[in-house]
């Protein structure tokens, strides 16, 4: 291969691992932060993601309150409101059905009601995506906005290879980064954050020092809801969706997690990172069908060197 | 086979044998051709179930990713009959092999994770090979016809005959289970599911019995998953390794009732045909003129949730808590003699267990620092200390669950470090912990048995052995209770019971009195004074020195990790070193 082309290739392949990384990584957080919180096993994350797709796309398109923002700021504004929409459904959920199956009521017992949590995430999960399909319609659609066919140009640095820089992906980007900061400081410094951590680490003692935590639960899987739908509006500009989108990320967001270490919020955003950087690798490389395949071979590889991934602890006293 | 077994392993066989007459009888009237298939799907799915079962239900080695298994069994019957026209009678058994061999592949790494990381990690198979499976062209693989001998290549021309073998095949799967359930297989399997370390300190090769569940799931599941492409005709990555694959053994089983024999295949029965119902009727469904595809998916997902909330364990253990009253045990059976085991290579009062400068640091913290003691056969060492002296870490160096950097351990002259938990305890290191670590759902008896095959007795002497030492501790009365019902006392009792069950040569146990009322402590005190008394050597860890100074023969004091003082009861409580230790500087000045 062309000297030329090739570095063109792996510095457009670097940039766009960051950029999809970092939307990456903001899903995972999300999904982060009800497993580690909660050690809740969310299978309809997905879902989510797909309901904070559609909900920037009412919001914006067609008759959407937001339309009059126009297709540039508009997508984006929308993507930041499904956060707080998504939010009180994933509250909704966690009132009615999760919340039932998990937190002090089946803390202690002997798997701490992980399998009640599958079954009831997995029967979201179903009802989400099938239900998805009567209400949005089967056809995909997206969040268009001309700035995902335009792209700012980088150079030409070397010769005559250049980086582009897709317009929406990179500013979906920085609204991921910003919201993951954001949320960085609301967990380190506030009493809120505080309140969660307490009762993700010991809810048994959080509930002695007064921190009623099946509401910080309620909240931390609102918050969790509420991030990766945010990561998915941000998405839906990009991408071309159906009610089934989350079942392709479902897995991603897992692999983002582990690889970041189960408890470990800020841990998952790197771990979507990285996932996003093997995907975007693996394109210059490998035929379509084995690029999935390399993520889980990379997965299955840092897991093994690093058992408790990349940020997470491990301890037990025996 | 266990003994005390026998009733519940004819009682489940009889069943098996009637419901599987039952169901054939049934299906034999069945004429419908879709009806008819999903007669057929339900014992496949069971059986997949059941093998999900033995890992993740019996073991408590939650897969996500099962779906592996039944992918390679489907697979590989398809390929060995569209490549070398092998018949699916030998192209199943040959998947079995397949994905037997696979278990170990993805075991031997895998196991070193544990909870959600191996649960997740399970699933990253799957979808890995289905990928690949895309790559290389085989996206969709047709089963030839076989039309001039179709019972020879499992293509029968009357779907009835397919009910008939997917009968079969469960039925062997149930059987296996049946197996397990009341062999030390399965007590192994259930030991390490409710406190892995505790089996290890009994003697369990979790490594191993985990390894097995595996290898003999994969089996099981690959069978299913060959004969399913027999009776679809077609395999597809997706319908053979995708997610919903999957997910299909893991929501029928905790339906149905996790790590019981019978749930998933109640899981199945009512799950299966509910979705080809709902499948079939889905598109009949009309309202003001317009259809709802994707109502099927609301209505599975619903009624799952709904059942799940209301049976949280399970449709099986539900139901088995509300309408059948558990009978009353037998009572156990009076203590047999001892058996007369082999001359001990040490004579009493010559070291038995003799430590040297061992050494462990956590980063820069030196746990454990150069500490070096003997222990005499048939004598009770106190090992005492201020909290965080490191006496803990000691035991942990000695049993093998954490590694030493420095030193050296013998127990009657062969070294006790560098060896797993269970080796360690089959050379006959006997642990109990500060936290008792209980199997809290099985009968005290079956605790204590652990024990004993930890120790790699036999079935008989297993059962002899846990019965002797439940008479020595004095809780012959309790044995038929569940370990989670009985008091602080009793489950101290227990553990030492557990630890005797494996005929230790000498006995770790970790703070046994702590948290115990005077009156509980002194019985407690009395089974340690009759076990020596009986000759049994002992390195007991305590804080409280009255209790200590009624017992031990002889004291180590630690302090900071090193030893401080060591020698006769007496004489260490009066060294102003170990007062200082234990009071201050400040109470030494005052009482001087």
């Amino acid at each position: 291969m062309d000297i030329e082309v090739l570095i063109e290739n792996v510095l457009n392949a670097l940039t766009a691992g960051i950029t999809i990384g970092c939307i990456y990584g903001l899903m995972c957080i999300g999904l982060g932060l009800i497993f580690g919180i909660m050690k809740v096993v969310n299978f309809a994350q997905g879902e989510l993601l797909m309901l904070g797709m559609f909900a920037s796309l009412y919001l914006v398109t067609g008759g959407g309150v937001l339309a009059f923002l126009g297709p540039y700021i508009g997508p984006f504004v929308g993507a930041m409101l499904a956060g707080p929409i998504i939010f009180i459904v994933g509250a909704f959920l966690h009132k009615f059905l999760i919340g039932r199956v998990s937190g002090l009521r089946t803390a202690g017992s002997i798997d701490d009601g992980h399998f009640g949590q599958l079954i009831v995430t997995l029967g979201i999960s179903l009802i989400l995506q099938n239900g998805g399909m009567i209400v949005f319609g089967s056809t995909p659609v997206t969040v268009r906005t001309p700035l995902s066919s335009s792209a700012f140009q980088v150079g030409p640095i070397f010769g005559d290879a250049t980086i582009f820089l897709n317009k929406a992906k990179l500013i979906a980007c920085a609204v991921a980064i910003v919201t993951a900061i954001a949320l960085y400081f609301l967990l380190e410094f506030t009493r809120i954050g505080k309140a969660l951590r307490a009762a993700a680490d010991n809810p048994t003692a959080a509930t002695y020092m007064g921190i009623d935590v099946d509401k910080y639960y309620r909240m931390a899987f609102g918050l969790g809801s509420g991030i990766t739908a945010i990561a998915g509006g941000l998405m839906a500009t990009y991408l071309s969706f159906g009610s089934f989108i989350g079942f392709d990320y479902v897995i991603i967001m897992y692999s983002g997690v582990v690889l970041g270490g189960i408890g470990s919020i800020m841990g998952a955003f790197w771990g979507g990172l990285t996932v996003g950087f093997v995907q975007q690798f693996s394109a210059l490389i490998l035929p379509p069908q084995l690029q999935n395949a390399a993520i889980f071979i990379v997965f299955l590889a840092i897991v093994m060197l690093r058992p408790q991934g990349l940020f997470g602890r491990s301890a037990e006293r025996a | 086979m266990r003994k005390g077994t026998a009733e519940k392993f004819r009682r489940d066989l009889t069943i098996l044998l009637g419901l599987s007459i039952v169901y054939l009888g049934f299906a034999w009237f069945v004429t419908n051709s879709y009806y008819q298939l999903i007669l057929t799907l339900v014992p496949i799915w069971a059986a997949f179930s059941v093998s999900w079962n033995i890992l993740s239900g019996y073991a408590g080695q939650l897969s996500f990713g099962h779906a592996s298994f039944f992918g390679i069994g489907g697979y590989t019957m398809t390929l060995a009959l569209v490549w070398w026209d092998i018949t699916p009678w030998l192209g199943i058994p040959l998947g079995m092999i397949v994905a037997g061999a696979a278990a170990v592949v993805i075991g031997v790494p895998t196991f070193r994770l544990r909870g959600h990381y191996f649960a997740l990690s399970m699933l990253a198979y799957p979808l890995a090979i289905l990928y690949f499976l895309q790559y290389f062209g085989l996206a969709e693989v047709t089963l030839p016809m076989h039309r001039e001998n179709p019972a020879a290549y499992l293509e029968f021309t009357d779907p009835r005959y397919n009910t008939l073998v997917a009968v079969g095949l469960l039925a062997i799967a149930v059987f296996v289970c049946i197996l397990i359930e009341n062999s030390r297989f399965g007590l192994a399997l259930l030991a390490i599911r409710q406190n892995e370390l505790a089996a290890e300190a009994a003697g369990i090769d979790s490594k191993t019995w985990k390894m097995r569940a595996l290898v003999v799931s994969g089996m099981i599941a690959a069978a299913a998953g060959g004969f399913y492409a027999c009776v679809q005709l077609v395999v597809t990555p997706d319908s053979t390794f995708g997610m919903l694959v999957s997910a299909q053994p893991v929501v029928m089983t905790l339906f149905g009732g996790v790590a019981s024999l019978w749930g998933p295949v109640i899981g199945a029965a009512f799950l299966v045909p509910l979705s080809k119902f709902l499948d079939a009727f889905a598109s009949d469904i009309t309202l003001w003129g317009m259809q709802f595809h994707g109502i099927q998916g609301v209505v599975y997902g619903g009624v799952v949730i709904a059942i799940i909330l209301s049976a949280p364990d399970g449709v099986f253990w539900t139901v088995r808590d509300r309408f059948f009253k558990p009978k009353a045990a037998a009572p156990l059976p009076p203590m047999k003699p001892a058996p007369i085991v082999a001359a001990s290579d040490v004579a009493p009062g010559a070291p038995l267990m003799v430590v040297d400068g061992l050494s462990k640091s956590f980063g820069g913290l030196r746990a454990v620092n150069n500490v070096g003691f003997t222990i005499a056969k048939g004598e009770i060492l106190g090992i005492i200390g201020p909290n965080g002296a490191g006496k803990t870490t000691l035991f942990n160096l000695l049993n093998g669950v954490l590694p030493a950097d420095e030193g050296t351990a013998t127990l009657a002259g062969q070294t006790m470090l560098g060896k797993k938990v269970h080796e360690v305890c089959r050379m006959g290191v006997g642990r109990t912990f500060q936290v008792v670590r209980s199997f809290p759902r099985l009968p005290l008896i079956d605790n204590v048995i652990v024990g004993a095959y930890g120790a790699g007795l036999t079935d008989q002497e297993a059962e002899d052995e846990a019965v002797r030492a439940l008479h020595r501790v004095g809780l012959a009365d309790q044995a038929s209770l569940a370990a989670g019902q009985l008091t602080n006392k009793q489950l101290r009792l227990m553990e030492l019971a557990r630890a005797l069950a494996g005929r230790p040569r000498v006995l770790l146990l970790d703070e046994t009195l702590a948290g115990l009322g005077r009156e509980e402590c002194d019985d407690v005190l009395d089974v340690l004074n009759r076990l020596r008394d009986e000759g049994m050597t002992i390195g007991i860890i305590e804080h409280t020195m009255h209790a200590m100074l009624r017992i031990a023969d002889r004291f180590v004091v630690l302090n900071y990790g090193a030893v401080l003082a060591e020698g006769p009861p007496r004489e260490v409580v009066e060294n102003r070193t170990v007062i200082e230790a234990y009071l201050g500087k400040k109470w030494l000045a005052k009482h001087a």
